[in-house]
């Protein structure tokens, strides 16, 4: 019986399968698309998760978002566009990454300014301690 | 009178102790004002902004005063002139079980003055939408379904209830995140119908 059982899911799947790929198969424009969606997918945060980009997140609202994406970009606007449609919605904070310009600059340049200070206070305070230690 | 001897190991602690200050007090003040601030609120660039329009249709027809037929389409572009209330719902969502009062009564008392309220069915199915105003014991303006979510997205919603104040010239005056409450709604609605057309 179960047997029988495996074969009809078998035979079902293929069909569905078969059924799928005679509607309309995949080509390699499709899979472009497929590739730049998720390009400017993964640079937008989901609004309703916590730190998932659309492209990552399995919510309605990302999934949507993600569709809406892939139907302009065959419509043929550009990422950039697309980038701004998002930002006219939802402000700056739908980008993953903030961009590098004007307050948001603190965000890139402060770890490598308290990096190259904290390196520089340590290399002082060797050094004085040695000097130190000398005397 | 002597005045006291700086040694040279404590005029040295006294340099270390000033530089170690001028590092950590920006970064204390930076840390105190982040918790001043609720991460949860994130400023929407819309209001002030044109409305998006859409075109949804009708599933909940409302009580007298203010029905619409199922099935009606709803464009926002045929309201301008009026004050509109959109208010984003799901049956899932517990804050628009708490707002819902508010919103039936504030709707109705404001129906005379030409105030549209219209109810966005948000990721969620009619009937459960339907089920839920019975259980609910009625919604008194007409509701639509946002079957794509697509107008969701439009109004860069972050979940439900989320509340969209539209001044007479078809701006978003106020976004309201959670749930509203009859005096918020009343005090926004007065000064929105108070301004001439062009002031949000």
């Amino acid at each position: 019986m179960r047997i029988l059982a495996a074969l009809a899911v078998a035979v079902v799947a293929r069909s569905a399968t078969a059924q799928d790929t005679a509607v309309r198969p995949v080509t390699g424009a499709d899979s472009a698309l497929e590739r730049r969606t998720r390009e400017v997918a993964s640079e937008l945060r989901c609004p309703v998760c916590q730190g998932l980009s659309i492209a990552d997140s399995p919510s309605d609202l990302a999934l949507e978002m993600k569709g809406l994406v892939r139907e302009q970009l065959a419509a043929g606007k550009s990422p950039e566009e697309i980038r701004a449609y998002f930002i006219g919605k939802y402000g700056e904070w739908v980008l993953l990454e903030p961009k590098a310009e004007g307050l948001n600059l603190l965000v890139y340049l402060l770890p490598v300014a308290l990096v190259i200070g904290g390196g520089l206070f340590v290399v002082r305070y060797v050094r004085a301690n040695s000097a130190e230690r000398e005397t | 009178m002597t005045t006291p001897e700086v040694t040279p190991a404590a005029g040295m602690n006294w340099r270390r102790a000033s530089m170690a200050g001028v590092v950590a007090l920006p970064i204390i003040a930076l840390l105190a004002f982040g918790l001043t601030r609720d991460p949860g609120e994130i400023k929407s660039p819309l209001p002030g902004k044109m409305a998006p329009d859409f075109a949804l249709e009708v599933f909940a027809p409302g009580e007298p005063g203010q029905e619409r037929a199922v099935g009606d389409t709803i464009r926002l572009s045929e309201l301008r002139g009026q004050v509109v209330v959109l208010n984003f719902w799901a049956s899932w969502c517990l804050e628009c079980r708490r707002e819902h009062q508010a919103l039936t009564e504030v709707a109705a008392d404001y129906a005379t003055r030409g105030v549209k309220f219209y109810g966005v069915l948000y990721n969620d199915s009619p009937s459960a939408g339907k089920r839920w105003i019975d259980e609910m014991g009625g919604q008194s303006y007409p509701s639509v379904n946002d079957a794509r979510t697509r107008t969701a997205i439009d109004y860069g919603l972050y979940g439900a209830p989320e509340t969209f104040f539209i001044a007479k010239d078809g701006r978003v005056a106020y976004k309201h995140i959670g749930a509203v409450t009859d005096r918020l709604l009343m005090q926004k609605l007065d000064s929105l119908l108070a301004a001439p057309a062009g002031t949000p």
